[in-house]
C-alpha cells in the first residue's frame, strides 16, 4: 500500500475553505492526509456578508462549512490554533499549541489584516478594525456606551463599516485621506456624487484629512487631530485604511515576498518553494494583491488542478465590483480611470436624481474598457459582459448609459454572450455550464444554483443568471407555465389584479370572464382567498361556500377520522383563569381531547360536525372568538411575558402582541401568517422564526420579516430598527397587503421574498421608501379588512340557514358510526382500524 | 328496475358543494352543481383516509371529468364512476341519483360504469 502524502493548509478563511471544498469535489483529497490550521475560534465564514451580522445573522448563518464537512472527508482541523513556524528543510509546520505536522505539500491561505496607520494613539480604547466576527462583537459592545463613531478610510470597506455604525445608532463620520471617496474605483465626479448621497443619509464625510494624533476627547472618549488643525470628537474609531497581506510566516522561512509585502507566486500559485503554494489575499501575483474573493477562489481552483496533475494557471482576475453602499448602488468596471492609451470617455450626470455614469471606450469606440456607475447600476451586468468578452459596442455607445432609451433596447441579450462568457465570477460559472445544467433538467433558479453554484456567492450575478435561464428555456420551447391550474391561464397575482381592477366579487363571474371548465380544488380556494382578502365578505355566503377548503367550510380543522378540532383565539397567548375554566368546562362537557398547541393556545379535538355549533355557542358566550386555525390566514401572535413581569423586559410585548393579533385577525392570505413579539433580545417568543417578528429594544421596536419554522426553517431578516409603534404598524400593514397581493398560492412570506427579484432590498424599497407609490393603497386595503372584521363563528351560529349543514346526515340525526374513540392517558383518541372493528362488533352484538 | 328512494329536498343541497345522506344504511355523498342542474352521488367513505368524509370535499373538474377531491389527502374521484384518478384500481361505489319535482332521489343499487 502506498502511504498517503500529507497536505497542510494554513488558514481556514474564505479561500482556504474554498480550496478544501474544491479538493473534495475533485476527489483528489483521497490521495492526501489533510490537515488545516485555523487561527480563529471557528471554521471559515462568509466575510463578504459579514455586515449582515448586524442585521441579525449569526456566526452559524455565516458559516461556509457544510455540517460534517471535516469529519466526512477525513480532514483534521486545528481550531483556534495558529501555525507559528514553517521548517522548510524538515518540511514541517509547528503550531502555537505545539502541534507539529510534517508536510509533503503546503498551502498558505493566511489572508490579510486591516492596516492601522501608526498615528500616536491608534491603540487607544475603542479604536477598532473590521474583519472578523470578534471585531464585530467588539464594535457592538463599544457602541453600547457611545454616541459618535468615525471610520478612517472612505473606501469600499470603510463605507460598509460606516453603515454598520449608523445601524448601531451612532452619529457617523467618514474620514478619508484622499480627496474623494472610493478613490480606487471611482473617478472624481463619481466620488462626489457618492459623497452627496451618503451625506444625505446623515453621515458626515471629511475628505483630504490626515490624522496626526488621537488623544482624550472632551465630550467623547477620543479626539482625532488632523494635520490641517481641525479636530473631531468621537467615541469609536474604526480603521479601514486598507489591508496588508499576512506574510510573516513566509518571511520567517525565507520565502520570497514582495517589496511591499505579499507572498510571491507564479501562475501555478507556487511560491519560491516548489512544495509551497499561496492563495487568496496573502498572495502576490504579478505585483498585485487581490482584495476580493473571486480571484482567491480562482487561485484555489488553480492549485487543485495543479495537484491533480492538470495544466492550469492563474492569469489575473477582473476587479470589477458592484455593491450597495448604505443603500446607494455603486459599480466600477475595468479601466474606470481611463488609463488606457487613447481611451475615450462618455459621462452622464443627473444631479436631480443623483445618478452618475461614465463609460470608458477604446479609441475606435468598438470596445468597452471600463465604467463607473453611481446611484443606478442596473446596467452593470450588461456592461461587464461587453467588457469581459470584448463584444463589439453598438454604434452609439452612450446609449448604454443614457436613460432616454431604455436599458432593455440596448441591453445585451443573453444570446449575444459566447458560451465561454463568465456568468458568475465567484464560482467561475460560464454560460456554457449554465446551459448544460439547463439541458440536464435544471429549469428553476433554485435548481441551477444547486447544480452550478452560480449566484450563491456575492449574488451579483443573479439577474444575469435569470435572463440566461429564461432565454435558454424559451429556446428549448419550454413554456414556463405559471398558470394556476387548467381552469385559469393566469398566476395568482394576475387573478388578484383582475379581481381588483374589474371589481369582481364572485368566483362564477371570474370563471365566466376569464376561465374555463368548472374549477377545481386548486383555483377555487385560491380565488376564495383572494376574494376574502380583497372584499372580506363572510366566507360561508352561498356564492363563496363551495370555494372554501373543507376546513374553512366547517370553520374547524378536520382530523384523520373526520371529526374536528376547535381552536379559539387566545390573543398573544394571554388568557385569564376564568377563560381557561370556560375552555375546560366545554372540553369536559363534550368529552374533547385537549392539548396546548405550539402556538400558545388550546386545541380541543374530537368534535363531531353536529357538535361544532353547540360548542362554539358556549365558547362565544364565554367571550371567545374564532382562532382561524383552519384558514390560510393570520394564525397566532406569540408573545413572551415582557416588561410587565420579566426583569429583563424592555417593552410590553404581550400588550403589543394582543394589539397586533386583534388588528390582523381574520385576514385571509396566500398561506398562513404567524407573528411573535419579544420583550427584549433574549427573544423568548422566537420572533425571528416568524413571518412577522417584533423585538423590543432600548430605542424602539425592531421589525423582522419572512421567517418560518416548518419544513424548511428560515430565520427572519431584520427589516427596520428602532421603530415607534405607529411606524411599526404602518410597515406591517403595507408588508401584509403587499404579500397578499403578490404572493403565489400557498407561498409563505419567506419563499415569496426569496423569489422576488431584488429580494429584501427591493421589499424595503417598496414598503419603506414607497418605490412603487403603492403604500397608501396598501394601507387602505388593510384598513378595509380591519374595519370589516367579524367573528365567523358568531355570524354562523346566528344564521339558521348556515347551521343546516352542520349535521353528519342531511336526512338523519344519527352520528357517523365510523367515529369511535378509545381512552389513552385519561383522554379520548380516535380508535385505530383494529380497535374500530372490535368496537363495532361489540355494538352489533 | 331502479328503485328510487326520496332522500331530501333540493333546498337541502349545498350549491357547488356536497352533503351526506343516510340511505338504507349507506352513507351517500351528494354533490350539486346548480348551474348545470346536475347532481352526483358517491359513497361517502374515503378508502385512502378510511373515514366518512367525501361529501366534505371540494368539487370541480379535471380534464373535463367531474371530480371530488378528498378533504383528507386530496385524491380525486370521478363523480360519475367513482374511479380514483390517481389510482385507477381504486373505485368507490357511485349511485344513481335524480331530482324529481324538487325532491332528490337516490338508488343504492350500484351504477354500471356504462351509464
Ligand atoms: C395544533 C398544532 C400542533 C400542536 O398541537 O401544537 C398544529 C397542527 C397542525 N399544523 Fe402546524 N400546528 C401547530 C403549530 C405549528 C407551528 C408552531 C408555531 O406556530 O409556532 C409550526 C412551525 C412554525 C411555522 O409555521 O412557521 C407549524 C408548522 C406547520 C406546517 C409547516 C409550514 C411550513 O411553512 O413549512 C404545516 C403544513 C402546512 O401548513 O402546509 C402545518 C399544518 C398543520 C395542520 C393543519 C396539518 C393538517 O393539515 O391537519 C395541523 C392541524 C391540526 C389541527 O387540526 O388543529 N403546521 N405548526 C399547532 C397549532 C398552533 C395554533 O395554536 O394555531
Ligand atoms: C467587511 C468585509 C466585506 C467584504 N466584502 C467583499 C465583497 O463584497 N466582495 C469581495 O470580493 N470581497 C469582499 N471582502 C474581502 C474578502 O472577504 C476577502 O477577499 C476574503 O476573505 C479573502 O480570503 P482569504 O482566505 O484569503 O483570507 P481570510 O478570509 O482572511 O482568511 C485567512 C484566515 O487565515 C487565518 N490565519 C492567518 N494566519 C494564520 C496562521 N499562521 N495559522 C492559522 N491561521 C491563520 C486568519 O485568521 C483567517 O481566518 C470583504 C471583506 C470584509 C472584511
Ligand atoms: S407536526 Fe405534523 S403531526 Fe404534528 S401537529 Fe404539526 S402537522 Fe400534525
Ligand atoms: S458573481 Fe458572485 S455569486 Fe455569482
Amino acid at each position: 500500500m502506498v502511504t498517503k502524502q500529507t497536505l497542510v493548509v494554513i488558514g481556514n478563511g474564505m479561500v482556504g475553505q474554498q480550496f478544501l471544498a474544491s479538493l473534495v469535489a475533485s476527489g483528489i483529497n483521497k490521495n492526501y492526509k489533510i490537515v488545516t490550521f485555523c487561527e480563529e475560534p471557528r471554521a471559515a465564514y462568509d466575510r463578504v456578508h459579514l455586515s449582515e451580522f448586524f442585521s441579525g445573522k449569526t456566526a452559524d448563518d455565516l458559516s461556509l462549512v457544510e455540517p460534517g464537512f471535516f469529519e466526512q472527508n477525513d480532514i483534521t482541523i486545528h481550531l483556534g490554533d495558529k501555525a507559528s513556524k514553517i521548517h522548510r528543510h524538515s518540511k514541517s509546520v509547528v503550531s502555537e499549541k505545539g502541534v507539529t505536522i510534517r508536510y509533503d505539500k503546503l498551502v498558505l491561505a493566511t489572508g490579510s489584516y486591516p492596516f492601522v496607520p501608526p498615528v500616536p494613539g491608534h491603540d487607544r480604547p475603542q479604536c477598532l478594525v473590521y474583519r472578523t466576527i470578534e471585531d464585530l462583537e467588539a464594535m457592538t459592545s463599544a457602541a453600547k456606551n457611545s454616541k459618535v463613531g468615525a471610520v478612517v478610510g472612505g473606501g469600499l470597506l470603510g463605507l460598509e463599516a460606516a453603515k454598520a455604525l449608523t445601524d448601531l445608532g451612532l452619529q457617523t463620520h467618514v474620514v478619508e485621506f484622499a480627496p474623494r471617496l472610493m478613490a480606487v474605483q471611482l473617478d472624481e465626479a463619481g466620488g462626489a456624487m457618492l459623497r452627496r448621497k451618503i451625506e444625505n443619509l446623515g453621515v458626515t464625510v471629511h475628505t483630504g484629512k490626515n490624522t496626526s494624533i488621537i488623544t482624550d476627547g472632551e465630550q467623547c472618549a477620543n479626539k482625532m487631530c488632523f494635520a490641517d488643525g481641525e479636530e473631531l470628537e468621537t467615541d469609536i474609531i474604526l480603521f479601514s485604511a486598507g489591508i496588508r497581506p499576512r506574510d510573516d510566516i513566509a518571511r520567517d522561512c525565507a520565502l520570497e515576498v514582495g517589496p511591499r509585502g505579499g507572498i510571491v507566486i507564479n501562475n501555478q500559485c507556487l511560491t519560491s518553494d516548489p512544495d509551497i503554494y499561496a492563495i487568496g489575499e496573502c498572495a502576490l501575483w504579478n505585483g498585485m494583491i487581490y482584495g476580493l474573493v473571486a480571484p482567491g477562489y480562482a487561485m484555489a481552483r488553480t492549485v487543485v488542478a495543479d495537484l491533480a496533475g492538470n495544466v492550469a494557471s492563474f492569469t489575473g482576475a477582473d476587479m470589477s465590483t458592484k455593491l450597495k453602499l448604505m443603500g446607494v448602488d455603486v459599480a466600477s468596471i475595468g479601466d474606470a480611470h481611463a488609463k488606457t492609451q487613447g481611451a475615450l470617455v462618455y459621462t452622464y450626470q443627473n444631479g436631480a436624481s443623483e445618478v452618475y455614469k461614465r463609460l470608458v471606450v477604446s479609441q475606435d469606440k468598438k470596445q468597452l474598457l471600463g465604467a463607473v456607475l453611481v446611484g443606478e447600476a442596473s446596467g452593470y451586468g450588461t456592461l461587464l459582459q461587453y467588457c469581459l468578452n470584448g463584444i463589439e459596442l453598438p454604434e452609439n455607445p452612450d446609449a448604454l448609459i443614457l436613460p432616454a432609451r431604455s436599458d432593455e433596447s440596448v441591453g445585451l441579450g443573453p444570446d449575444a454572450l459566447p458560451m465561454s462568457a463568465q456568468i458568475c465570477s465567484c464560482f467561475d460559472v460560464t454560460k456554457g455550464a449554465v446551459c448544460q445544467a439547463i439541458e440536464a433538467g435544471c429549469v428553476t433558479i433554485g435548481a441551477l444554483k444547486e447544480e452550478t453554484k452560480a449566484s450563491t456567492g456575492c449574488g451579483g450575478c443573479a439577474p444575469l443568471l435569470k435572463s440566461v435561464m429564461n432565454s435558454e428555456l424559451a429556446k428549448h420551447g419550454f413554456e414556463v407555465n405559471t398558470d394556476i391550474c387548467e381552469h385559469f391561464p393566469y398566476t395568482r397575482q394576475d387573478l388578484y389584479n383582475l379581481i381588483m381592477v374589474e371589481e369582481i366579487r364572485t368566483f362564477d363571474t371570474l370563471l365566466e370572464k376569464h376561465g374555463r371548465g368548472r374549477g377545481c380544488e386548486i383555483c377555487k380556494p385560491a380565488v376564495g382567498s383572494i376574494l376574502a382578502s380583497y372584499w372580506n365578505d363572510y366566507i360561508l355566503k352561498t356564492e363563496h361556500l363551495g370555494l372554501q377548503d373543507t376546513n374553512d367550510t366547517f370553520l374547524a380543522n378536520m382530523q384523520k377520522d373526520g371529526t374536528y378540532s376547535i381552536v379559539p383565539r387566545i390573543t398573544g397567548g394571554e388568557v385569564s383563569p376564568d377563560m381557561l375554566i370556560a375552555l375546560g368546562q366545554v372540553g369536559k362537557k363534550y368529552k374533547l381531547y385537549t392539548k396546548i398547541t405550539g402556538g400558545q393556545r388550546v386545541d380541543l379535538f374530537g368534535a363531531r360536525v353536529d357538535q361544532l355549533p353547540h360548542i362554539w355557542k358556549e365558547l362565544i358566550d364565554a367571550g371567545f372568538e374564532s382562532g382561524h386555525a383552519y384558514g390560510k390566514s393570520l394564525r397566532t401572535v406569540k408573545s413572551c411575558v415582557g416588561s410587565t413581569w420579566c426583569r429583563y423586559g424592555i417593552d410590553d410585548s404581550v400588550g403589543l402582541a394582543v394589539e397586533l393579533e386583534n388588528r390582523y385577525k381574520g385576514l385571509r392570505s396566500p398561506h398562513k401568517i404567524k407573528f411573535a413579539v419579544s420583550g427584549c433580545t433574549r427573544e423568548c417568543a422566537e420572533a425571528q422564526g416568524k413571518d412577522v417578528g417584533v423585538i423590543a429594544t432600548e430605542t424602539g421596536w425592531n421589525l423582522y420579516v419572512c421567517g418560518n419554522g416548518g419544513m424548511k426553517p428560515r430565520h427572519a431578516d431584520l427589516f427596520a430598527t428602532s421603530l415607534d409603534k405607529e411606524t411599526l404598524i404602518k410597515y406591517i400593514d403595507r408588508f401584509l397587503s403587499f404579500y397578499v397581493r403578490t404572493a403565489d398560492r400557498l407561498q409563505r412570506t419567506a419563499v415569496w421574498m426569496e423569489n422576488m427579484e431584488g429580494g429584501l432590498d427591493y421589499l424595503k424599497s417598496v414598503i419603506i421608501d414607497d418605490k412603487l407609490g403603492l403604500c397608501e393603497q396598501l394601507e387602505q386595503q388593510m384598513q378595509h379588512v380591519i374595519d370589516t372584521y367579524h367573528c365567523e363563528w358568531k355570524t354562523t351560529i346566528e344564521d339558521e340557514s348556515k347551521l343546516k349543514r352542520f349535521r353528519h346526515f342531511i336526512n338523519s340525526d344519527q352520528p357517523d358510526d365510523n367515529v369511535v374513540f378509545v381512552e389513552e392517558r385519561g383522554q379520548i383518541r380516535p380508535a385505530d382500524e383494529e380497535e374500530r372493528r372490535h368496537f363495532k362488533m361489540v355494538e352489533v352484538a | 328496475m331502479t328503485q328510487w328512494i326520496d332522500v331530501c329536498s333540493v333546498d337541502d343541497l349545498q350549491p357547488d358543494s356536497g352533503v351526506c345522506a343516510l340511505v338504507e344504511g349507506h352513507q351517500v355523498a351528494i354533490f350539486y352543481m346548480p348551474r348545470e342542474s346536475v347532481v352526483y352521488a358517491l359513497d361517502n367513505y374515503d378508502p385512502f383516509g378510511n373515514a366518512n368524509v367525501l361529501s366534505r370535499g371540494l368539487i370541480g373538474d379535471i380534464k373535463g371529468q367531474p371530480v371530488v377531491a378528498s378533504p383528507l389527502y386530496k385524491q380525486h374521484f370521478n363523480l360519475q364512476t367513482g374511479v380514483c384518478l390517481e389510482d385507477e384500481t381504486v373505485k368507490i361505489p357511485a349511485y344513481a341519483i335524480r331530482i324529481e319535482n324538487g325532491s332528490v332521489q337516490v338508488s343504492i343499487t350500484e351504477q354500471d360504469d356504462e351509464i
